[in-house]
């Protein structure tokens, strides 16, 4: 009787602890982030929270550092994805034919993705560093002129862009790869009775049956470029001049370094807001897209 | 035709060459730092060509207590991953052999929301219950990034299983339960490295929840090294050795196991 029960509940006996997990670990501090974001409070325990209604999200749509933060998030999130899909694209190309050594080139491409992130931006603060690194050697080299790199307010968040194209690129790379991979041959053998080139080929045959992976390889790394903390924190906190401060870096410090709690948690349900209505509308384009060849 | 044709394979090989150089090149820097004095990070003369000198790695070991921090990254590392697989295994089969998609959305959702949403809660909660600096802390924290990631990998690994395989456990006499553990189990061995492997190297990697969630006794490699740079002087040549020894056991895992791990990020990037 007893084990009939059992067998009969089992799959929500499988589920539940995951569930519980999750709810306990994610929906419990959504709810909780939600609902300090109305208060105001520093973590102290003789004062408690202050109940201040909308006031901590006026206070951040109302403040330009906040606005500055959006806007970094954003370019970086864009610069950074468009990038690393033209170049994985076109790596994958150049490296779409058989070669000796193919799986080498692969397992190099492995690397940057895996290594610690926070011993990359460590070792790219030494590259960019302006008198020791060797960015500046490259650039005296080849006779042009050294540059700032993290220490300049201009240069910082290009700077930032490259890391982590250099860190995520490999991983666009290697899904088109795989998808070039599954694509037939007979387009191919059609164009080349047409006589079609090279490049022909590739816009009118390679591009479209490879859009549904790329549009998923992108929309990948829009939700965590948009996240992108550790290399900015571990190489310039934000600054200089809070000139590579994104929304992920402003939350924290507010949080965690000026203890403005309320304040913090308005901020993190705004960029919760980006992130999601981001996402939503790559799925939507996505659909659409897709929807062309259908 | 056949000198055209060389002069392709001519550049074809040196454009590889070129992108295989500027993806390793950090790492190459950052091994030949860590054998070098100050001094010599400092002299252009140096570049390749230095007498190298193991002393930053002696004085990650003994002034700055490394091994402390690769125990600490080990126990959390180990333990969210074993805990995520207890729980993660059988939700993942219940979701792929029982077609509980909406479900599965959940999973999806907690790869989308930033950590640091978690985090105020998280941090105010575990002060509460004096959490703060344990390994309970960080293993729960470390938890959410590999758990969704596991019931993502397994679920479409079941569901690739035949039905059959269940269906012949059934007739011999187990029931549901001993089907999963004694059918199921031993030969989901790919899908469960894969996901352990990926669970561990994202825990090993984690530094956001570490740095808010670990103190002095608990503190993994990340944090130990990111503190590192607080001295007046950065001392490059061992910071490039504490860099080498957190990415070493990656790239050997990366390495020794890229089927799997291409795998299962690309798991992760088909289904996402």
């Amino acid at each position: 009787m007893y084990t009939s029960w059992f067998d009969r509940n089992l799959k929500w006996i499988y589920v539940l602890p995951a569930v519980i997990f999750v709810l306990v670990m994610m929906l419990f501090p959504i709810l909780y982030t939600v609902r300090i974001s109305f208060f105001e409070w520093s973590m102290s325990a003789i004062t408690p929270p202050k109940w201040v209604g909308f006031d901590n999200y006026k206070t951040l749509l109302t403040q330009e550092r906040f606005w500055k933060a959006t806007g970094h998030t954003i370019s970086f999130t864009l610069v950074a994805m468009v990038l690393e899909v033209i170049l994985g694209v076109a790596i994958a190309m150049l490296l779409s034919r058989q070669f000796r050594g193919k799986n080498f080139v692969k397992t190099v491409f492995l690397l940057p993705m895996v290594a610690t992130p926070v011993a990359m931006g460590l070792v790219w603060l030494l590259i960019y560093e302006p008198t020791i690194g060797a960015a500046n050697m490259l650039l005296k080299s080849m006779g042009l002129k050294p540059l700032l790199w993290l220490a300049s307010p201009n240069q910082a968040l290009s700077s930032l862009i490259i890391v982590d194209v250099w860190q995520w690129t490999p991983m666009i790379a290697l899904i088109v790869m795989a998808g070039l991979a599954t694509i037939p041959s007979e387009p191919y053998e059609a164009a080349d009775v047409d006589g079609a080139g090279r490049w022909r080929k590739f816009v009118s045959i390679t591009l479209p049956l490879l859009k549904p992976t790329i549009l998923v390889a992108a929309m990948l790394r829009l939700i965590d470029v948009l996240k992108t903390f550790d290399i900015i924190y571990a190489t310039t906190q934000g600054g200089p001049n809070l000139s590579t401060e994104t929304l992920n870096i402003y939350g924290y410090v507010l949080g965690f370094q000026y203890f403005k709690l309320g304040t913090a948690s308005s901020l993190l349900v705004l960029f919760f807001g980006l992130v999601m209505g981001l996402t939503l509308f790559m799925i939507w384009m996505r659909k659409r897209m897709e929807g062309q060849y259908d | 035709m056949t000198k055209r044709k060389r002069t392709a394979a001519l550049i074809f090989g040196l454009l590889t060459a070129l992108v295989l150089l500027a993806f390793a090149f950090p790492f190459i820097w950052m091994l030949l730092a860590s054998f070098k004095t100050q001094s010599q990070i400092m002299s252009e003369g140096q570049l390749l060509f230095f007498k190298p000198t193991t002393h930053n790695y002696t004085s990650v070991f003994k002034e700055y207590d490394f091994l402390k921090y690769i125990v600490n990254s080990l126990i959390i590392g180990l333990g969210s991953t074993l805990l995520a697989l207890l729980l993660g295994l059988p939700a993942a089969y219940a979701i792929a052999r029982h077609h509980m998609h909406k479900l599965s959305l959940v999973i999806l959702v907690a790869r989308i929301i930033p950590g640091i949403t978690f985090l105020i809660p998280w941090f105010i909660l575990f002060s509460k219950i004096h959490l703060v600096d344990t390994y309970t802390a960080l293993i729960l924290s470390h938890m959410l990034v590999g758990l969704p990631f596991i019931i993502w990998i397994m679920i479409s690994f079941f569901e690739a299983l035949p039905k059959e395989i269940e269906e012949a456990g059934l007739i011999d006499g187990c029931n549901h339960h001993q089907v999963f553990l004694r059918v199921i189990m031993p030969i989901s061995g790919p899908g469960v490295i894969t996901a352990s492997l990926l669970s561990f190297i994202f825990s090993w990697n984690n530094f956001m929840f570490s740095i808010i969630l670990a103190g002095d006794k608990t503190k993994p490699l990340p944090v130990a090294v990111f503190n590192f740079m607080s001295y007046s002087e950065i001392n490059w040549g061992a910071l490039m050795a504490a860099a080498c020894i957190i990415t070493l056991p990656v790239l050997i895992i990366a390495l020794l196991a890229q089927r799997y791990v291409v795998s299962g990020l690309a798991a992760g990037a088909v289904k996402g």
